[in-house]
């Protein structure tokens, strides 16, 4: 169980989020949407304790503060939405680092599965700056994995944290990488998600939290949550919510007031 | 459909087997280790008299003493100068590896950045101010209040430097080297008002000191500098993994494991400590830093965990080496050192530059 209870974080002078809370259970890949400035990158910066908030988060029952740095990695990885890269390393090299330390006997081995995982296998020798910026995020994606890459770990679940997984990506990979979420859950690990499209979100969350100025609107299954009511005032702007019979998956469609 | 994140994919397809640059990294230790083995008795072996290492030797093996002359030029002349380029080679390529690896830049380096002028700063305020401190610390620290001072000089000018640059864990290069220009020019002029307070013997010590040169090597200087570097050295040896997360930026090295703090804080005093005994023993000895780091990177691959101890072998070859050209090229008169890595260096610094224009842009 992740949870992210009475979150409040300011940056600068302004207050981002006004004592939110947020659950993910393992199982699940649960996702975090709200419009552009709502908190939702702040919302995970917070519980991967990259900015400095109130409040308090636990990860698998026990306060995120509590862990060394080290512990923390072995439990979680982050996959941020821009990710940097100083000095030329390789594809392959770039997945490596994120494995820890004592892991040497499979360090051939889980990074190459990463890599295939991904779709990646045949760049691994490549210098990571010629890739794309979509490759280049799917090779983080592939390091992100390579440093959990057992769901669970003696019973214990393990956790991706990602942050606008799909952004520079193709629709193809997109699902692709959705895919890899669900099934990471599938086996028994957490995934939270900072997603931006909401059918997306529809097709492969379990859980949908809503966030709008800083502040949950709604937190639930799909089917409770993404409701025109509740995603036309979180957006702002008029929203239709509909379930075509052969899917039955929910997508949304923005409803412009001039075209009609 | 996919029951867990270990499966799909990987067995699709044979996998290509990735060239393994860690393996050639490590490789190199051993090649370098001799280079640096060669150079020395080199270094030995050249100098105004003709006395030659395997003269010495070939006495020594049969047992015959060695005469005066030749004691004095091995063992109180050449070893010396040969034991401090080595230790300052060394010093200033993994302080530069090390700075670079911390600012994720492969332009910076502690002579170009102003922690060597704030090193020599402090140096400079040693030897001047050095004999207003109270008696029992002179007598007691006596040598090493120049290196002490020098590494404050440095630890100070790193700091600064790195909380003027660094936003939000992301460090801009064009404030950076702006920053050290700046702070260059602060530490000069302060340097310079150091330089109008000293009187006649205080400046022969100066002018000697800030040529950037190996000919003031004694075993005393030896001693004073050595252990720093050597520690500074073997520790940064240790900070190779968390350079190589920082790679990825201050916030991902903390979600890979890293202690990000301790690992900052651990790579600015160590720059200092070897900048500062480097610049205090030797003056300042530019472009190693930059040079040995870059050239390393382009053979082997920028892991830090390899590329540390590769830059103190090949930084101490070729300070050597360059010490070796100083003292022959206008025998028997010679060249300071700073001048001969500054005219093999400030070129390879151009070549880099122009190879990777996209770096100035960052």
């Amino acid at each position: 169980m992740l949870n992210a209870s009475d979150i409040t974080v300011s940056l600068g002078r302004t207050q981002v989020l006004h004592g939110l809370g947020f659950r993910a259970k393992p199982g699940q890949v649960s996702a975090i949407v709200g419009p552009n400035g709502s908190g939702k990158t702040t919302l995970l910066r917070a519980m991967t304790g990259d900015v400095p908030y109130g409040g308090t988060v636990t990860l698998n029952g026990r306060d995120t503060r509590d862990h060394k740095p080290w512990e923390l990695a072995a439990l979680r990885a982050v996959l941020p939405q821009s990710a940097v890269l100083a000095f030329p390393f390789t594809v392959i090299e770039v997945v490596r680092l994120g494995l820890q330390a004592g892991t040497s006997a499979m360090q051939t081995e889980i990074p190459m599965d990463a890599l295939a995982r991904v779709g990646l296998a045949h760049y691994a020798d490549r210098f990571f700056q010629e890739l794309s910026g979509g490759e280049q995020q799917r090779v983080h994606l592939a390091r992100v994995m390579a440093q959990v890459w057992q769901p669970q770990q003696g019973g214990i679940p393990r956790w991706l944290l990602l942050d606008e997984p799909v952004a520079s990506l193709d629709i193809a990979n997109q699902l692709e990488v959705m895919d890899i979420a669900r099934s990471y859950a599938a086996a028994g690990g957490g995934v939270v998600a900072v997603m931006h499209d909401l059918n997306l979100t529809a097709m492969f969350a379990d859980h949908v939290a809503i966030l709008a100025a800083g502040r949950c609107l709604a937190a639930g299954s799909p089917d409770q949550v993404m409701t025109d009511g509740i995603l036309s005032k979180a957006y702002g702007c008029t929203l239709r919510v509909n379930t075509p019979p052969q899917t039955a998956a929910t997508y949304v469609l923005p409803h412009s007031a001039a075209s009609v | 459909m996919v029951a867990d994140a270990t499966s799909g994919g990987a067995s699709l397809r044979p996998l290509p087997r990735p060239s393994d640059r860690l393996r050639r990294a490590r490789l190199a230790h051993v090649y370098l280790a001799v280079l640096l083995g060669v150079v020395s008795l080199f270094s030995l072996t050249i100098g105004a008299t003709d006395i030659t290492l395997g003269d010495a030797l070939g006495k020594l093996l049969r047992g015959e003493p060695l005469s005066r002359m030749e004691q004095v030029v091995l063992w109180d002349i050449r070893l010396p100068r040969l034991a401090m380029g080595i230790c300052v080679g060394a010093a200033l390529a993994v302080s530069g590896a090390v700075m670079q690896g911390l600012f994720r830049n492969p332009l910076a380096d502690p002579g170009l950045v102003g922690v060597g002028a704030g090193a020599g700063l402090g140096a400079i305020g040693a030897i001047v101010l050095g004999t207003l401190l109270p008696p029992v610390i002179i007598d007691r620290f006596g040598n090493q209040i120049v290196p002490i001072a020098a590494f404050i000089g440095g630890w100070l000018t790193t700091i600064v430097l790195y909380r003027v640059s660094t936003r939000h864990g992301r460090t801009s290069v064009a404030t950076m080297l702006l920053a050290g220009i700046a702070l260059a020019a602060l530490a000069g002029a302060l340097s310079g008002i150091l330089v109008y307070m000293a009187d006649d013997r205080q400046l022969r010590d100066l002018t000697f000191w800030g040529l950037g040169s190996l000919a003031g090597a004694s075993w005393v200087k030896v001693m004073t500098a050595a252990p720093i570097i050597l520690i500074a050295v073997v520790t940064a040896t240790f900070l190779g993994r968390g350079l190589n997360g920082l790679a990825l930026g201050e916030a991902t090295a903390a979600h890979i494991g890293h202690s990000v703090q301790r690992l900052k804080n651990g790579s600015i005093l160590l720059v200092a400590a070897a900048t500062g005994a480097a610049v205090a023993v030797s003056g300042g000895i530019g472009f190693i830093g930059i040079v040995v780091p870059h050239l390393l990177r382009l053979a082997t691959g920028p892991d830090h965990r390899t590329l540390l101890i590769n830059a103190a072998l090949l930084g101490a070859s070729l300070l050597v080496l360059a010490d070796v050209i100083a003292r022959i090229i206008i025998a028997p008169a010679e060249l300071p050192i700073g001048i001969v890595t500054a005219v093999l260096g400030a070129p390879v610094f151009l070549w880099i530059l122009l190879r990777r224009r996209d770096l100035v842009d960052m």
